[in-house]
């Protein structure tokens, strides 16, 4: 089995290979859309945060209230299992659109969202909005995105324990502690300003006298209740979050600037919607990121014509990116390139359209050459 | 600095924005909610995106790769990731055009 020769680090070998061949705050491909629609489909509104956050508060609410009711018992699973999954799955998304600052029209509502959705998720706001505004200047650009979650091969049992919230709880965990001790890793600073960084570390102050807190009730009650409502719901309530979120690049083409080659937009019932916040639509958001969430079904109407067919299941959507995943193992060059309908502007090779699954990136190439750490290739 | 025409006033709609690029350089010329004209560097300062592709919400232009905002009025950055204000430069209506003070 080929080791992975991919260099993922942010200040890797790749990073600055990709620098070099001009991948990194490089123009994208954008469907053509008249500025007076997109416009329109811009627009910012509170109602429907308002109305999606009211019920999301409610359901937390009477899921709590029927967990604790009746804690330890095991008709208190069902109320926790939504709970959690309210917690570390709902929560993510609304970290995510708040993030953007597009789900509501007022600012301190996406504000106060988002420092709830983060405190919820274990994800310092400052440093996940700067390493999701990395995240959407180099998409899945190898050594400059730090939200890659399957590198090449996939290391399996990362993916699988990721359901139970496992590697992003040890990370934020980890950074939490060193933010509030002051420090920031090299990683990090590499995209967070200097400016922004005593943000983090006073968030991260306040979080941890918050988990103390949690912690002296769990003591004086002599009991871990206090957690299954502050906490652990990571780890019983991410699996959705994962779920869908495996779905947004996996298995697809990395190093390339055309979104619809590393993303994919697959349709989900209105349930799980409800949860994602529509991210289901990833190829128009990441096209497009200023269209608010409840757009977006809106925009994937108006641009679908130009982008692959969208899976009809979440169900497809694995079929594509189990066996993807597989023969990465044997061949890291692999990815899946999803064929364009006739009426879509064709993959266009100045947006590295050229790559085909099982070759290098174009002018990288050298993938199965030195591993991480080596001397660049002289050019 | 010379004044440049830039558009006619009935080319940008209330409450939004229009690109002009002058010898090399590119601008943005705004319309307010209340119809007073301004105008900015028309690259956000974080990355070099064409703010005219975002979105104006009463003085505010956010840029629309990350949602980085300024008050168009001053180029004040006001939201992260953008750090660094925008240029600035007078704006004046004549005979139904925008004409702008820019370096020549
Ligand atoms: S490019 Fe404008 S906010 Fe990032």
């Amino acid at each position: 089995m080929p080791q992975c020769s991919r260099d993922y680090a942010l200040l890797g070998r790749d990073a600055r290979l990709a620098e070099e061949i001009g991948l990194v705050s490089a123009r994208w491909y954008h469907t053509d859309v008249p500025r007076k629609e997109m416009k329109a489909l811009m627009q910012r509104h509170d109602g429907p945060a308002i109305r999606d956050t009211a019920i999301l508060f409610a359901a937390m609410i009477a899921s709590a209230a029927g967990g604790i009711a009746f804690w330890p018992g095991w008709a208190s699973v069902p109320f926790w299992a939504v709970y959690g999954v309210l917690y570390a799955s709902a929560m993510d998304s609304r970290w995510h659109e708040c993030g953007h600052g597009t789900a509501f029209r007022t600012r301190w509502m996406n504000d106060a969202l988002y420092q709830l959705a983060c405190f919820c998720m274990m994800r310092n706001p400052v440093l996940w909005r700067w390493s999701h505004t990395r995240h959407h200047t180099d998409t899945i650009i190898v050594g400059h995105d730090p939200e890659i979650i399957a590198m090449r091969p996939a290391v399996v049992a990362r993916l699988v324990l990721n359901l139970f919230g496992i590697f992003e709880f040890a990370g934020n965990a980890r950074a939490m502690l060193s933010l509030a001790a002051g420090r920031m890793s090299e990683e990090d600073r590499s995209f967070v300003p200097e400016s922004e960084r005593p943000a983090a570390y006073r968030i991260a102050r306040i979080w941890l006298a918050i988990y103390a807190g949690v912690a002296a009730i769990a003591l004086a009650t002599g009991s871990v209740l206090p957690f299954m409502l502050v906490g652990l719901p990571v780890f019983y309530g991410s699996w959705h979050m994962v779920l869908t979120g495996y779905m947004q690049h996996l298995g697809l083409a990395e190093n390339v600037l055309d979104h619809r080659l590393n993303s994919r937009t697959v349709l989900i019932n209105p349930v799980s919607r409800f949860i994602y916040w529509n991210m289901n639509y990833h190829v128009e958001h990441h096209m497009f990121p200023m269209v608010p969430y409840h757009r977006l079904k809106d925009l994937h109407e108006r641009i679908r014509h130009d982008l692959p067919p969208a899976h009809p299941s979440m169900l497809s959507a694995y079929r594509e990116i189990l066996p993807a995943l597989a023969r990465q193992f044997s061949d890291p060059d692999w990815f899946v390139k999803r064929a364009l309908p006739p009426t879509a502007k064709p993959y266009r090779p100045e947006f590295h359209g050229d790559l085909e699954p099982g070759q290098p990136t174009p002018g990288i190439g050298g993938y199965a050459a030195p591993p991480p750490g080596a001397a660049l290739p002289a050019e | 600095m010379p004044w440049i025409k830039a558009c006619a006033a009935s080319e940008i709609d209330e409450e939004d924005l229009v690109r002009f690029d002058h010898a090399g350089r590119s601008f943005a010329v705004y319309h307010s909610p209340d119809g007073e004209f301004f105008c900015t560097d028309g690259l956000c300062t974080h990355e070099d995106v064409h703010l005219a592709d975002g979105l104006v919400i009463d003085y505010v232009i956010e840029c629309p790769k990350h949602n980085g905002q300024f008050d168009y009025r001053t180029g004040e950055a006001m939201r992260a990731p953008v750090c660094k204000d925008l240029g600035t430069y007078p704006v004046k209506v004549e005979n139904g055009d925008v004409l702008i003070e820019v370096p020549a």
